[in-house]
């Protein structure tokens, strides 16, 4: 968003999300009023949007207090982390208190506003301010009875600050049908924020609404915002456009059956995993492994816990054989154990943004998201959380959110609040219950972007840690845990008779080829003696025959004649 | 500019006059607060008279945001009177002085 040519010259206020709300910041030159109601953050932000303008962007500032005097107000905003004692030795910061005090004040006739003008002035040369905050000028209509004058007066000082080419903020309170209380609207046209604090189900939450912007676009939404450790916080709607990069580069699970199940190299890095199931199927373990992955290749992990403390989870993991210590120690790790209860939905998010800014990790795990929900109506939840994907898909942070189904069975699938579909990946967890005992499941419910596996797998945790094993798939049945071993020994055992049933129906066909051979054997010789019987016969005849021929060819010979016909008939 | 008027006295009352510059309404307050004083505080007054135009810093210091404002330093409690001081009952009033009959 910063990229883009401004309108109009704006002063950046530094502040987390509110330059990418306001397009870059609050008009330059010109006043901007900060409304809302007595607590929600007026004075704070006012102040921060001066620290920032004096430390981030070299504008010294002037700050005039019309209520808090300057040790009371330099106290509370160290708690911060804003030195303004420094800062007004380095003549970056002014402090002025400006004391009004109504029972010691008298008026008659005319009178104006000029030794404040004079005095802030004199304030704003002294350092060369190029801002000014009024908190809150409103305190002038208590203090000074003729309300016709301050009025005129208010308008000139407005006036007079643009001319100036002073960018202010003047705080005020918020009225009962006005936006302040005394109308400041009015004088001050260019810019107007609104700060709110909503009690829900006895949680508070803060929000921002920037309602009036002259020149320039800006969100008009109501943003969540916090006055965390580092100052201002606002939650901002970042990927409007749905603009992120989508990487091809993977992120192992940490649980490599699982990797295989997942196109074989795990999720794609910058996408959401959810894990859901009911209690107990092992859904802190999974987040556990993958952080304790991520640490392991030296990445940076961050993990919300939101039912257990950092030294629960520690304790509980190690149990599965999953040592999260030495990544804490290495700074590796780090754990954001709160109730959810602690804040509302929107202040958790804009403290994980926070989290996630100041820390910068490449894995976030949150257990469980479901809990952060507990109790909200639907359609807040969905955007908020809408919000934080796309806050971490932008930073190419991959996620894994954990969520219990408080439900079971059948409405499983419908009982993500429409999270879901926000997911790139969403692994089901499930406990199985047969044969007297519990086992757990697991299976990809859907993985954008990447074959995966359609099978059921079972789910084992030991101390050695997680993994996934086959199930049973047969006999239109589904097994894990002792049915399924029992099962696969009873297959196994089967698997053994069927072999030697084999064996044995192979020796017979040898035995039987065997003895057939032998019959053929016995046949051939058979065959062979009695042609050779028949040959013999054939020879014998045939030699008797010569023999035949010869004796009456020498019987003709001894009788000595022509042989007659008879001579050969009786031989 | 910063102009004294004091009676030799010791002033039991001790009154500063802001302004900025010469206005229709600071001469106006100094003329007032001159006629007020030498009517009902005779002798018994100082005012001195402190344009914040010359050093700013005494707007800061003084706790001075309308002009002109009249401040009574003493008798303690301090008490400021903003304005050109053209009600003379409410100046009394104001510094919590008696007014002499007649006067």
């Amino acid at each position: 968003m910063s990229k883009r040519p401004p309108a109009l010259f704006k002063a950046p206020t530094g502040i987390q999300g509110l330059d990418e709300i306001t397009g870059g910041g609050l008009p330059a030159g010109r006043p901007t009023l900060i409304c809302g109601s007595a607590g929600c953050g007026k004075t704070m932000l006012a102040m921060e949007f001066l620290v920032r303008g004096a430390t981030q962007f070299g504008e010294p500032g002037v700050f005039m207090m019309f209520e808090e005097n300057a040790a009371d107000l330099t106290a509370n905003v160290r708690s911060l982390g804003f030195d303004l004692d420094k800062l007004a030795q380095q003549k970056m910061i002014l402090l002025d208190y400006v004391h009004i005090e109504r029972s010691e004040i008298e008026e008659t006739g005319e009178y104006d506003l000029e030794g404040l003008f004079i005095r802030l002035g004199h304030a704003i040369d002294s350092i060369g301010a190029k801002r000014v905050v009024l908190d809150t000028v409103e305190a002038l209509f208590a203090g000074l009875p003729n309300h016709a004058i301050l009025r005129a007066e208010l308008r000139r000082l407005f006036r007079w600050l643009k001319d100036r080419g002073i960018t202010a903020v003047i705080t005020g309170e918020k009225g009962e049908s006005t936006i302040t209380r005394y109308g400041l609207e009015e004088y001050v046209a260019d810019c107007v924020i609104i700060l709110d604090q909503r009690i829900s189900e006895q949680i508070c939450t803060r929000r921002l609404r920037v309602v009036k912007y002259r020149g320039t676009a800006h969100g008009t939404n109501e943003y969540p915002f916090l006055i965390g450790e580092r100052g201002f916080s606002v939650l901002p709607i970042t990927s409007l456009q749905l603009d992120h990069k989508a990487s091809v580069a993977r992120v192992p699970t940490g649980i490599e059956r699982l990797d295989e199940m997942l196109g074989g190299q795990g999720v794609f890095r910058g996408s959401s995993v959810l894990v859901s199931g009911s209690s107990g199927t092992g859904k802190s373990s999974i987040g556990a492994k993958f952080v304790d992955a991520a640490c392991s290749r030296g990445e940076k992990a961050l993990l919300f816990a939101y039912e257990e403390s950092s030294a629960q989870i520690v304790r509980n993991m190690r149990s599965i054989g999953i040592d999260l210590e030495p990544w804490l120690k290495k700074g590796l790790l780090q754990i954001h154990a709160s109730r959810p209860t602690l804040h509302g939905l929107e202040q958790h998010l804009v403290m994980m943004h926070d989290a996630v800014r100041s820390f910068r990790p490449a894995v976030v795990v949150a257990d469980p998201i479901s809990n952060l929900t507990f109790e909200r109506r639907e359609p807040e939840v969905k955007p908020t959380l809408m919000r934080l994907t796309d806050f971490l898909k932008q930073q190419q942070i991959t996620t894994l959110f954990t969520s219990l189904n408080s439900g079971g069975g059948a409405t499983l699938e419908d009982s993500q609040m429409g999270v879901s579909s926000l997911m790139d990946t969403w692994l089901l967890l499930r406990n199985v219950e047969f044969n007297g005992e519990r086992n757990r499941t697991i299976y990809v419910l859907k993985s954008r972007g990447m074959a995966h596996s359609n099978q059921v797998r079972e789910f084992v945790m030991s101390d050695e840690g997680v993994d996934l094993v086959d199930v049973y798939a047969g006999d239109d049945r589904v097994l894990t845990g002792t049915a399924r071993v029992a099962q696969e020994a009873h297959e196994r055992a089967a698997d053994e008779v069927r072999q030697q049933d084999h064996r044995r129906k192979l020796l017979h066909l040898a035995g039987k080829r065997k003895a057939i051979e032998a019959q053929i054997a016995a046949l051939q010789v058979e065959a062979e003696s009695e042609a050779a019987e028949v040959n013999f016969a054939i020879a014998q005849e045939t030699l008797l025959e010569k023999t035949a021929l010869q004796n009456s060819k020498a019987m003709a010979h001894l009788r000595g004649g022509a042989a007659g016909s008879n001579g050969q008939a009786k031989g | 500019m910063t102009t004294q008027t004091s009676c030799p006295a010791a002033a039991a009352f001790e009154l500063r006059l802001y302004v900025a510059g010469q206005t229709a309404k600071s001469l106006a307050a100094f003329a007032n607060l001159k006629r007020i004083c030498e009517t009902h505080l005779a002798g018994q007054y100082r005012i001195e008279v402190i344009d914040l135009t010359k050093p700013p810093q005494l707007a800061a210091t003084g706790q001075i945001l309308a002009v002109p404002t009249l401040v009574r330093r003493l008798p303690e409690p301090g008490r400021k009177i903003l304005g050109d001081l053209s009600n003379e009952k409410r100046v009394l009033a104001g510094l919590d002085i008696q007014p002499v009959m007649g006067g």
